[in-house]
């Protein structure tokens, strides 16, 4: 599975490489991009990983999971994943904020650790993009749109539980 | 949304850190929160700007366009009444493609153009036609095939293989993707959910 990653990189040089792409030049321009992309979301994320430092510290989380805990246990779910089970369909920085604090208390390889990258690589920041795509036409009534997005995430997460279990051998 | 939020976060963590004499703890982690997110940044900076730089070559050689010409036959079932030829397909079509190779800021603005085409096929209403509503699903779902800033936090933290996960992660959404279109399009012609207003014009 580590060669995925090289190989499709390999791909894409090539492909350039035939249709005479000064690849370099183009390179160079999208990585521009990627820090000015960078540079954008900095504040954003120096703003939650604040806010979720705080909650962390408090012991409010820990007050949430406790209260979550039986209800995930009883479902096989890491309760370390809830929170971020809440907050990644409303917030994508806020939900990395809370990966991060997840990886760092728990670790990326530990079961907790790859059920919440399963997940936060499987959802997306469902209302945002509901709100961006139905905000920018001024469509008011978007039926069943929310619904079948929510059961999708709901999908998602449970998914990620037993794709880690089933890989990893939980 | 997200003021409501943040400023949440923050009221709930002092009343919960009096309420539970953890005030200690949180002064430390609020000197400490700033220098942990540069650091963040800047180990994330490094795999994100190298897959800003390849995806760019993707996208100037026409890679993406070929994918995009490889997705339209399984996206065609999805969209019965658009025409093939039509602006908002060829949108749509970009924009789920650039969404799998994690192009996501390549993707968005596709995405935009095709609601806005969309929405003029039908009619400016201010219902969401059949059309939209599997889009917007399909953009909720993320399927994406290679999850480049996923890898990169978990390389930061440590991990020993970044990319294991990526299997799980395609199967996974995949599901979430199945479940959302098989819903979407079901009760797309479901009573209570039915539109009355279908599109009749088709673009030119």
């Amino acid at each position: 599975m580590e060669f995925i990653m090289p190989l499709f990189a390999c791909i894409i040089v090539a492909f350039g490489l035939i249709k005479r792409v000064p690849v370099f030049d183009v390179f160079l321009k999208g990585a521009k991009e990627g820090i000015q992309l960078l540079y954008s979301i900095a504040p954003t994320i120096m703003g939650l990983v604040f806010a979720v430092d705080l909650l962390r510290s408090s012991g409010a989380i820990d007050m949430l999971c406790s209260f979550i805990a039986p209800a995930a246990e009883f479902l096989g779910f890491p309760k370390e994943i809830v929170p971020m089970v809440l907050l990644r369909p409303v917030s994508g920085s806020g939900s990395t904020a809370l990966l991060t604090s997840l990886y760092s208390d728990c670790g990326p390889d530990s079961f907790a650790g790859r059920v919440a990258s399963v997940l936060a690589g499987s959802s997306e920041t469902t209302f945002y993009a509901i709100a961006m795509y139905f905000g920018c036409i001024r469509v008011k009534k978007i039926r069943h749109t929310l619904l079948a997005a929510v059961i999708a995430d709901l999908t998602a997460a449970v998914m990620s539980v037993l794709t880690v279990r089933l890989f990893f051998g939980y | 949304m997200l003021n409501f939020i943040w400023s949440g976060i923050i009221v709930i963590s002092v009343l919960c850190s009096v309420f539970l004499g953890n005030t200690e703890n949180l002064s430390k982690s609020l000197i400490e929160s700033g220098s942990s997110s540069i650091e963040l940044i800047l180990t994330m900076a490094g795999i994100l700007c190298l897959w800003s730089g390849i995806m760019k070559i993707a996208v100037e050689s026409g890679l993406t366009a070929v994918f995009a010409k490889i997705f339209s036959p399984l996206l065609r079932p999805l969209f019965p009444k658009l025409d093939k030829n039509s602006d908002a397909f060829k949108s749509i079509t970009m924009n789920i493609s650039a969404n799998l190779l994690g192009l996501g800021n390549a993707a968005t603005p596709f995405g935009l153009k095709a609601m806005e085409q969309l929405h003029t096929l039908n009619n400016k209403s201010s219902t969401a036609s059949n059309e939209m509503v599997v889009f917007v699903v399909m953009n909720t779902a993320s399927l994406q095939l290679l999850p480049t800033t996923l890898a990169a936090l978990r390389q930061a933290y440590g991990s020993q293989a970044p990319f294991e996960i990526i299997v799980p992660v395609w199967i996974s959404s995949a599901c979430a993707l199945a479940v959302a279109l098989i819903l979407a399009c079901s009760l797309n012609c479901s009573k209570p959910y039915r539109n009355t207003l279908i599109n009749q014009k088709k673009a030119s």
